[in-house]
Parts: structure tokens; sequence; C-alpha cells
């Protein structure tokens, strides 16, 4: 089976749906981060894959992209995680259900 | 058979990484399966070693590789792969082992744990990846599994987490290695900017090969030294020595398999996998990269057992031991004794792992007490434990003749002897045998001998899956000196690619009747020492100042304390004052504006247009009434409303074609 684009965007489209699942359905604070990355590197393996099938692959410009990605959601991660730890420290939990002060 | 092997060496350590990834997933529900399936991982791992040591042995100078491209990037190729040489195939038959010995103590001595599955789960990947860097013919791949050992050990060294200090010990770990794999990947990026390539073999194009090892040109030394970093770290050499003495506060076994067959065993390895890289441009076997490598040995190893005489914790002893002979093995690969080196590096595996789970038993029988001076006399009531401990000190002191250390340690003393840069080195491991023979004489003493006290009151020998691993590593560490002797240098022949010759006249040299007169000087000084010894060190009686300065560790911690750790706390108080008065400063100030121009709106808005208003405002407070029961603060809510919007924007963009 060679592999075409198709199947590179199943792929991501999985990916993105079961990030997404986490995202929305685990009360864990930390859980909910790992479905938003995630549903980030679902959006990049579409990335890569757009690429890859383009007209003119041998450019990196795909990858160059896919890579700022993934140090710009490595810094995110920092910052999440960091903001679960503070999270953790002034309400003494990290279950989102529990997290509510933004009620209206 | 044999292309069999050297074509798919990966599934080595691919068997015990599968066999985590199976406990991890179904675990859970069966217990003794766990560890089934982990030895089972192990046994796999270690026949196919066997299979892969047989060519090695069969050809001088073996060496297998099989590479290939991982992904290509615009012009660059990035390639890895896998080779089988005589420094692999040796190191992963004494890998495999030792950690199928450890994973067979541990049934006994983790039986009570609650999270039985997990410990089997980490050991196997933890072995794993170990076997992963020995057969990485990449430095990148070697890398990716070097961080994977440091994974582990961070997850095994803190695998009692609800023990703050276990926690704690993890993450100094996991940290301090993590400065030194800094500068390794940073020697990596150097490495690949300078020779464009990062495979070790590759048919003479390898960046261990002479064509790519010319190209390197003057940076080599800084590439060399950045490299070592990586070693040093990991390894436990000075000066990120502290994490290992802490690491202690795993389970036994965990302690074992990192002081014996991974963990420390990678740094030394690294350094005897890329020494072409250090040995570039060498004038009698001296460069100024190998010259440093010896210097940090040699503080390491003194500074190391000058310590661990001051120690009461039977696990830090024998850490600070292994941090000594750390130091030991990296003088002598330093001094051009690779061979002598990954000699005492395996010889290391085998009796170290002996005195670690030697130790896991005592401290089993006597129900968890780990300070020496409370448990005294266990000769009679644990004798297993007592003969194999007595073998895996013997071996450790470098007792000549019958234990496998007597030899290596003869070996390196004689390349150290050899050095033309200075004698130094040569000398302070003289002092190192000896201090070796003293702390371990004064450990077997406390523990073994002398009158009982209430901790070892009732302490029964060990159930025999305990015991029988212990016998077959102290079997290991007697019969491994056969292979060693330099009447017969079988092994070091082995890893040097030379021919074997018997020659019995040079079984008795004069290096030998030097360290058996060091070790007896050091055994004899520690029993005469501690003949009478009791609730007090004898020494701590004699030199009160600086027993406190060596059983403190020489306060390198603390100093650490005060400098580093201080500093960057000091940096974080800093950011933190800027966040509150700089920008939130800065923000509020612009709020400030905001602010006054709503005053101003306001008084015009209540003289002028306040009348008439109020009417209609209840019309609006329903409908806020309204919205605000949708914001319940749940912020999933909130992206679930995210999410179906946008699935509703998307069917409308479709719809619409």
């Amino acid at each position: 089976m060679t592999p075409t684009l198709q199947l590179f965007l199943i792929l991501s489209a999985a990916l993105f749906c079961i990030g997404l699942l986490a995202a929305l359905s685990r009360r864990h604070a930390i859980f909910i981060l790992i479905g938003i990355e995630m549903m980030l590197a679902a959006a990049n393996i579409n990335f890569i894959a757009f690429w890859r099938f383009a007209p003119q692959p041998a450019q990196p410009t795909g990858v160059m992209v896919a890579i700022f990605a993934i140090a710009i959601a490595a810094a995110e991660a920092a910052v999440g995680l960091a903001m679960v730890i503070a999270v953790y420290r002034h309400f003494r939990s990290t279950n989102v259900d529990q997290l509510d002060r933004l009620k209206g | 058979m044999n292309s069999w092997i050297t074509t798919n060496v990966w599934l080595i350590p691919t068997a015990p990484i599968v066999a985590s990834l199976l406990i991890l997933a179904f675990g859970k529900a069966a217990r003794r399966a766990a560890a089934a399936v982990a030895i089972l991982g192990q046994i796999v791992a270690l026949t196919i070693s066997i299979f892969a040591f047989v060519p090695t042995l069969q050809t001088h100078g073996f060496r297998a590789i099989q590479n290939f491209t991982w992904f290509t990037f615009g012009e660059q190729t990035l390639r890895i792969g896998f080779v089988l040489d005589p420094l692999a195939a040796a190191m992963l038959l004494m890998i495999t082992l030792v950690g199928l010995c450890i994973f067979v103590f541990s049934i006994g001595y983790m039986a009570e744990d609650k999270n039985f599955y997990r410990f089997f789960a980490y050991l196997s990947f933890f072995s794993g990846a170990m076997l992963g860097v020995v057969v990485a013919n990449s430095l990148l791949l070697l890398f990716v599994f070097w961080d994977l050992v440091g994974l582990a050990s961070f997850l095994l060294i803190g695998f009692w987490i609800e023990r703050p200090s276990a926690a704690a010990a993890a993450k100094k770990a996991f940290i301090t290695t993590r400065i030194g794999d800094m500068g390794f990947f940073l020697g990596i990026l150097w490495l690949y900017h300078r020779s464009g390539t990062l495979l070790f073999y590759d048919g003479g194009r390898g960046c261990l090969e002479p064509i790519a090892l010319s190209a390197i040109g003057s940076s080599v030394t800084l590439i060399a030294l950045l490299i070592f970093c990586g070693a040093i770290g990991k390894s436990g050499q000075f000066p990120l020595h502290v994490w290992l003495p802490d690491a202690m506060e795993g389970p036994t076994p965990v302690s074992a398999l990192i002081h014996a067959a991974t963990m420390v065993a990678a740094g030394v390895f690294l350094v005897a996998r890329v020494y072409p890289i250090f040995a570039v441009g060498a004038i009698n076997g001296v460069t100024t990269s190998l010259t440093i490598v010896v210097w940090i040995g040699v503080i390491t190893g003194l500074m190391a057992a000058l310590i661990a005489v001051a120690q009461f914790d039977i696990k830090r002893i024998l850490a600070y031991s292994t941090v000594s002979q750390l130091g030991l093995m990296m003088v002598s690969l330093g001094v051009g004794g690779v061979a002598a080196g990954i000699m005492h590096l395996l010889a290391h595996g085998f009796f170290k792992a002996l005195l670690f789970l030697g130790a896991g038993s005592v401290i089993h029988g006597v129900h968890h007490e780990q300070d020496i001076r409370k448990m005294r006399g266990l000769r009679k009531l644990m004798p297993v434990t007592f003969a194999t401990y007595a073998i895996g000190m013997m071996a450790l002191s470098g007792v000549p003749f019958f234990f496998s250390g007597g030899w290596t340690k003869e070996e390196i003393l004689h390349a150290t002897s050899s050095w033309p840069r200075s004698h130094l080195p040569h000398y302070s491991i003289l002092i190192g045998v000896i201090l070796t023979a003293l702390y371990m004489t004064r450990q077997i003493i406390y523990v073994f001998f002398g009158n009982r006290r209430a901790a070892s009151e009732h302490a029964p020998e060990s159930p025999s899956v305990m015991t029988l691993p212990l016998i077959v590593l102290a079997v290991c560490a007697v019969f491994f000196s056969i292979v060693l002797t330099p009447a017969w240098p079988w092994l070091e022949s082995y890893l040097t690619g030379h021919a074997a010759h018997f020659e019995p006249r040079l079984l008795i040299q004069p290096m030998i009747l030097v360290s058996l007169a060091l070790v007896g000087a050091g055994v004899s000084i520690g029993i005469w020492i501690y003949r009478r010894a009791d609730e007090t060190d004898p020494l701590q009686h004699a030199q009160p100042a600086l027993f406190r300065f060596l059983e403190n560790k020489m306060w390198i911690d603390e100093i650490y304390d005060r400098t580093v750790i201080a500093f960057s706390k000091i940096l974080a108080r800093l950011s933190d004052w800027m966040d509150r008065h700089v920008w939130d400063g800065l923000v509020q100030d612009i709020g400030r504006i905001g602010q006054f121009f709503g005053r101003v709106t306001t008084s015009a808005d209540e003289r002028v247009i306040n009348a008439g208003v109020d009417e209609s405002t209840s019309g609006a407070q329903g409908l806020g009434r309204l919205m605000s029961r949708w914001h319940s603060g749940q912020i999933q809510t909130y992206l679930g409303a995210v999410a179906l919007g946008m699935l509703a924007l998307v069917l409308l963009y479709a719809w619409l074609g």
C-alpha cells in the first residue's frame, strides 16, 4: 500500500478527534494538556502531509514551519504545566470540575 | 545463523522494551505474570546476546554494521544504525546476565510492594534502553537511548514517590545528569557540523573513521570534552557526582541496576565508544582531552573513596565505592588503557551487582534498617548472604588471583604506571586501592561481625529467590577472573582484536605483588582500627573534625546549595519582582488611564442620560440571567462549545460548497 495524502489526513483527523475527546472528557488538567498536545500534533501531521504531497516537496519549507510549531508547542506545554502547578497550589486540586471561578 | 544476527541486532534492546510495554498495558491485573514477562524479555535478550557474541569470537576485530536512513531533509540525509563489535557484544552479555539476576532477585525483594507490576515494567524499560545505548551505531541514536536511560532511572529512583526524599532524589538525578547532557548535545551538534555524519562506522566515512576525524580539525578537543560532559553526568564524575549517592532512595535492586549494569556504565562506555575522537593527534597516547579525563577520574576516585570511609548507610558506602571505581575506569581510559577500563567495567558490573543485592538481602532481613551501626553480627544468621558478600568485597578490594577485580585493577595499575605526563594518577590509584580495602573491611566488620543489635536479633536468611542470584553473581565474579589473567589475556585480546597467547610467567609480576601488599595493608589496617568498633566509629574518636568533613560528603551539596541553587533562586525572585512591579505596574497604569476616562463618562452619564433608561434595564437583567446560566465556569463546556461551533462552520462551508 503506497502512502497517499488521504491516509495521512485520516490519521491526523483521527489523532485530532482523540485529542479533542481527551481534552473534553478528562477531568485532570494534565490529561487535558496532553489532549491539546495531541491536537497540535495532528495539525503538524496535516502540515507535513500537505507539504510532502505538494508539487515541490524538495524545498524544506513545510518541515521548517512544523519544527517551529513543535518548538512553540514545547513552550506552550511549559507554560501550561506551570499554570497547572500554580492552579494546584492555589486550589489544592487539578480537577477542572472544581475550578469554576469563571462562573458568571 | 551469524548473518541473521548481525542484521538483527536491534532485536536485543527491543525484547525488554516490548516486555515493558506489555506489562504496562496488562500488568495491573496479573501480578505474577508481570514478573514472568519481564524475566522472559530479559532471557530473550540474553539468548540473542549469546548468539551475537559467537560471531565476534570467530574473527578478530569483527564489526558488523547495519545503517539505514531515518529521514531526508532537503539535501541532508540523517542515517542511524546498529553496530555489533567486541565492545558491544561483551557489554550486551554483561548487562543481560546481571540484569537477569537483578530481575529474579526483585521478585523476592519487592514481593510485598503494591506497585509490583509497575516496578518490573520500569526495570525492563531500563535494561532495554541501556542495551540500545550499547548497540547504537550513531551518536544521535545513542543519545536517544541515553536519555531513555535517564528517564528510566528517574522513574525508578522515585519509585516510592510517596516519600518526599525519593521524589527529591529522582529530580536531583534527572536535573544533574541533564546538565551534563546539555554539553553532550552541543558536542553532537558541533561534531555533525564539522564531520557531516553522526554514524560511528560507515564503511570508512563514519565519524570515528580517519576521513571524518581529519575533517573535524582543531575543534576536536572541545568536541571531545563536550561529549565527556555527558559521561561526567551519567557516570557520576566530579563535579556532577552528587546525584549518585542520593539515588539510593530507590529500591535496592534499582541501585544494583544503576550501579552495575546500566546508567553509570553508560558514561564509561560512551568514552570507550568515541575513543578515536579523544585520541586524535595523540603524542605518546596523550592528548589534552584525555589528560582532562584522567584528572577528573583521579579527583573523583580519591574523593569518593575518602567519603566512603565515613558513611554509615550500607548502600551509601557502596554508592561512593561505585563513584570511586568509575573514577578509576576513567583514569584507565584516559591513560590509554581502554581494554583495561572496559574489563574493569565488566568485572565491576558483576561484583557491584552482587554487593548491592547482598546489601538488599541484609536490608530485607533486618526490616529495612540501613544504618550499619544497628545491624552487627549477621554472619551466623545469614550465612549465604555473608559468604557471597565476602566474595564481592574481595573482588571489589582487588584481591589478586582468584577474584576478577584483582586482575583488572592490576591492568589499570600497569596502564597508569607508563603514562608519560605524570605519575600522580598512578600513586593516587595505589592510595585508592588501600582505601577501598579499608572501607569494605569496615563495612563487613560492622554488618556481619560483633555482637548483635536490636535490629539484627531476628534476621532470617532471605528466601532462595533472593539468594540464588547472589550465588550466580558470586560464581561469575570468581570465574570471570579466568579470562582476565595476564597469563592468558583472553578478554583483553578479544577487546583489542589481537590474538591471545598463554604465558604462565606473566601470572606473577611486580605489580601483582604491589597490589597484593596494598590490599593486605588496607584490610589489616581496617581490622586493626575496627576490631573493637561500637556505636561511635573509632575514626570519629580520633579525628572528629576530619570525620565530620567526610561524613558530610565534603559539604559539596551544601556548596551547591549556597552557590548554584541560591543563584537560580535569586533569579526566580528577581523575575517574580519584575512581573509583579514592573510589568504588572505598567498594565495597571494603562488601566488607570482607562479608569480616568471611565470616571469622566460616568459623571456625564449620571447627570445627563440617567433618567428614562432605568425603565429598560429590567429586560436586560432578565436576558443577563439567562446568559449567565451558560457561564458555568466549566472550561470543558466552553471548549465543547468551541468545537461544536467549529464543526458547524465546517458543515456550513461544505454545504455552501
